[in-house]
């Protein structure tokens, strides 16, 4: 009999491919390592991808680790890597297409029109992708993974990826690139397969991608598996303690006393816009929403990460 | 220096950074103090926030300025001297009007709108956000009705795609590499060399043939265009290049965005593009250097009960590790840049969406060095 744990989350975790998307600076790629290594705390082996010129999961951890392309194990079971487009094409060139590819691989000419090509750069990232969450992967000598979590474009160029293999194979109609785009494109559309989380911060903008993302692939038959506000600020004060704050802020001169009463009254302001926010975005989503709390902290390292994890675990 | 020293002489000012970070908001106070000084300016924008506007009378996407009514300014103590114009940027129009321009015919122009890869790739989002941006940009240079240009650039996560995605949609619509595929008897085949035939055999195999045959059209259809787009795009870059244009970066003081800053900078440096100066958005700013929370209670303990005095020294110190953070962050900037060119902007208690909150930002752009440093004194005591 599996663990109860397992239950806990009945859906979510077993998926073998999830995307995390929002507004750019909501913390996609911190929530995107913390569901990782809570996957990987329960087992699963599981690896984050990010995509081309992010360079921010594994700047997480080392300046070091920060190879491209390379698996990298980070914590046990957790698996990340750094997908280039180049890099995935070469790689793809070379198991599909032997010799010619290998050729092909190594043209310039070639590599300057495939990259210049739009949406060529989305199917080549997301084609590598795909491939992580194959069990039998065509990378010769990998080990499949149970979970691939993708640290996926803000949330506009988030749609584009995730519509451009069947965009591709619209556009091709046959061949070889018809058919990939296509298996990709059905995996997407697998609901048992894929998910897709949005992480939001509670602000006005983060929150409107969030809702205008839901609609988007709602339109395209992907419901949001999950929504995540991230970093809310702790309710710290009643309104009635509020009144209390302001008149202290009346009666005392001293300055670290002022100053101690301002940085809460402006804390609290912000805290309340923010729950206005939040509950937009409550009313309007119909799936499950989980608040992740705001983190108070210089660098936000292993141990923040492993708090965001339990939080995650808490709720889901 | 404050913004309008920055942008003294210059007539282009293009706001860039990653995600998230008040950039919108950012072009749009900048803006309206180069306005208020008494220049005609227009800010171009892609996707503000709804609030934001409403509040400047940006209803819909126009893709033509608009003046912003002088009742709508007429808000707080800032006299505006000169005029406000803003807009919202329409990529997908902004992609057809470029094609209607530079097409021999209108016959020509339809068959090309009407062609499937084109279709896509002026919709496709990664890209053609920032070609049309900058297309649009140039094109209201030309025109010559305006002091100064503010172009708030495409949100995208990384701030650099400002600069490269331009160059790859371009490189792709000039065409020349898959010409050289497309004419297997051309020069262009035999400048590959032996190699070329399998490889464009190789190409087909991989690609289909239909898509190969697709872009052969599409390259038919724009025939001579594919010059006046390399033609452009030497242009746009010379316009960026200009010393009448000013980049100014804008970032939060997370650890980030200061990092995307930094690059940015660098860009900007190696590639000789002119780099005016950075707003850091959001600042928690030492308020009274670290306090133990201890001392925070006993200095509230006469107008405070303790309970309560202990939350808002939780508070405090909470505020600090994120003070701490900040100028951690913003000392690794100015190790990277003149301190002078450095605007901060204090973390507000709630999002700008008004000509008000506007104007709070704008103190802290334009004001002079005395100006600005009283008004952060003024948020201790």
């Amino acid at each position: 009999m599996p663990p109860a744990i397992f239950e806990a989350v009945p859906d979510l975790l077993d998926k073998r491919l999830l995307f995390v998307t929002g507004k750019g600076g909501v913390g996609k790629s911190t929530i995107a390592i913390a569901l990782g290594l809570l996957a990987a705390r329960r087992g699963l082996r599981t690896i984050v991808a990010e995509l081309a010129s992010q360079e921010r999961v594994q700047g997480l951890f080392s300046e070091a680790e920060r190879e491209q392309f390379r698996e990298l194990e980070l914590a046990p079971r957790l698996f990340t890597i750094s997908i280039d487009p180049q890099q995935a094409m070469e790689e793809y060139l070379r198991v599909k297409a032997g010799t010619v590819g290998q050729a092909l691989a190594s043209s310039r000419l070639f590599q300057a029109f495939a990259m210049a090509t739009p949406g060529m750069r989305e199917l080549l990232s997301i084609g590598k992708v795909w491939e992580l969450a194959q069990l039998n992967r065509r990378t010769r000598g990998a080990a499949p993974y149970d979970l691939v979590i993708v640290d996926a474009p803000a949330t506009g160029h988030g749609v584009g990826l995730l519509r451009t293999p069947r965009t591709f194979a619209d556009i091709a109609r046959v061949g070889p690139i018809a058919h990939q785009g296509r298996t990709i494109a059905d995996t997407i559309a697998d609901r048992d397969f894929t998910g897709v989380i949005a992480v939001a911060t509670p602000e006005e903008m983060p929150i409107n991608e969030t809702l205008t993302l839901a609609d988007e692939l709602a339109k395209d038959g992907l419901p949001l598996d999950l929504v995540i506000v991230n970093a809310l600020y702790p309710a710290r004060f009643e309104a009635a303690e509020i009144a209390e704050l302001a008149s202290a802020l009346s009666r005392t001169r001293s300055a670290l006393a002022r100053s101690a009463l301002r940085a809460a009254l402006s804390e609290h302001t912000r805290a309340a816009t923010q729950r206005e926010q939040r509950d937009r975005l409550r009313g309007r989503v119909n799936g499950r929403l989980v608040e992740l709390p705001y983190l108070f902290a210089e660098h936000l390292g292993l141990p923040q990460l492993r708090q965001l994890a339990d939080s995650l675990e808490a709720a889901l | 220096m404050n913004v309008a020293e920055m942008l003294e002489g210059k007539r282009v000012c293009v706001c860039a950074g990653s995600g998230g970070v008040g950039k919108t908001t950012t072009s749009a106070a900048v803006a309206l103090g180069m306005a208020a000084a008494g220049a005609k300016v227009a800010v171009v924008t892609i996707d503000p926030a709804k609030r934001l506007a409403n509040a400047l009378g940006l209803e819909q996407l126009e893709n033509e300025p608009r003046r912003v009514e002088a009742e709508r300014l007429a808000t707080g103590d800032l006299e505006i001297n000169g005029e406000l114009w803003a807009m919202m940027l329409d990529p997908k129009r902004t992609f057809d009007e470029l094609i209607d321009r530079i097409a021999p015919d209108p016959a020509r122009a339809r068959e090309i709108k009407d062609n499937r890869v084109y279709r896509e790739l002026s919709t496709a989002v990664s890209g053609s956000q920032e070609l049309t941006a900058i297309a649009k940009l140039y094109e209201l240079d030309q025109e010559h009705r305006f002091d100064l240009l503010v172009l708030d650039t495409p949100p995208s996560r990384n701030a650099l795609e400002f600069l490269d995605a331009p160059g790859r949609l371009n490189a792709f619509l000039e065409g020349r590499a898959l010409k050289a595929f497309m004419r297997p008897t051309g020069l262009g085949i035999r400048a590959l060399g032996r190699g070329a035939l399998p490889l464009l055999g190789g190409l087909r195999r991989i690609t289909g043939i239909d898509l190969i045959s697709d872009l052969s059209v599409f390259f038919q259809l724009l025939g001579d265009m594919t010059n006046d787009f390399s033609e452009r795009a030497a242009q746009v870059a010379q316009l960026l290049r200009a010393p009448s244009t000013a980049f100014v970066l804008v970032t939060s003081a997370a650890r980030e965005p200061i990092d995307e800053a930094i690059w940015f900078g660098q860009r900007l440096q190696d590639e000789g593009l002119p780099f005016a100066g950075v707003v850091v958005n959001r600042v928690h700013h030492d308020l009274l250097g670290d306090r133990e929370p201890r001392e925070v209670r006993q200095s509230l303990a006469r107008v405070l009960a303790p309970r309560l005095a202990s939350r808002v020294a939780e508070n405090f110190r909470d505020y600090h590790v994120l003070a701490r953070r900040d100028s951690h962050n913003l000392a690794r900037l100015t190790g990277q840049l003149d301190e002078r060119r450095l605007l901060l902007v204090p973390q507000l208690d709630d999002d700008v969406h008004d000509v008000e909150g506007l104007l709070r930002i704008y103190r802290y752009l334009f004001g002079s060095q005395a100006e600005r440093d009283r008004l952060i004194e003024d948020l201790v005591a």
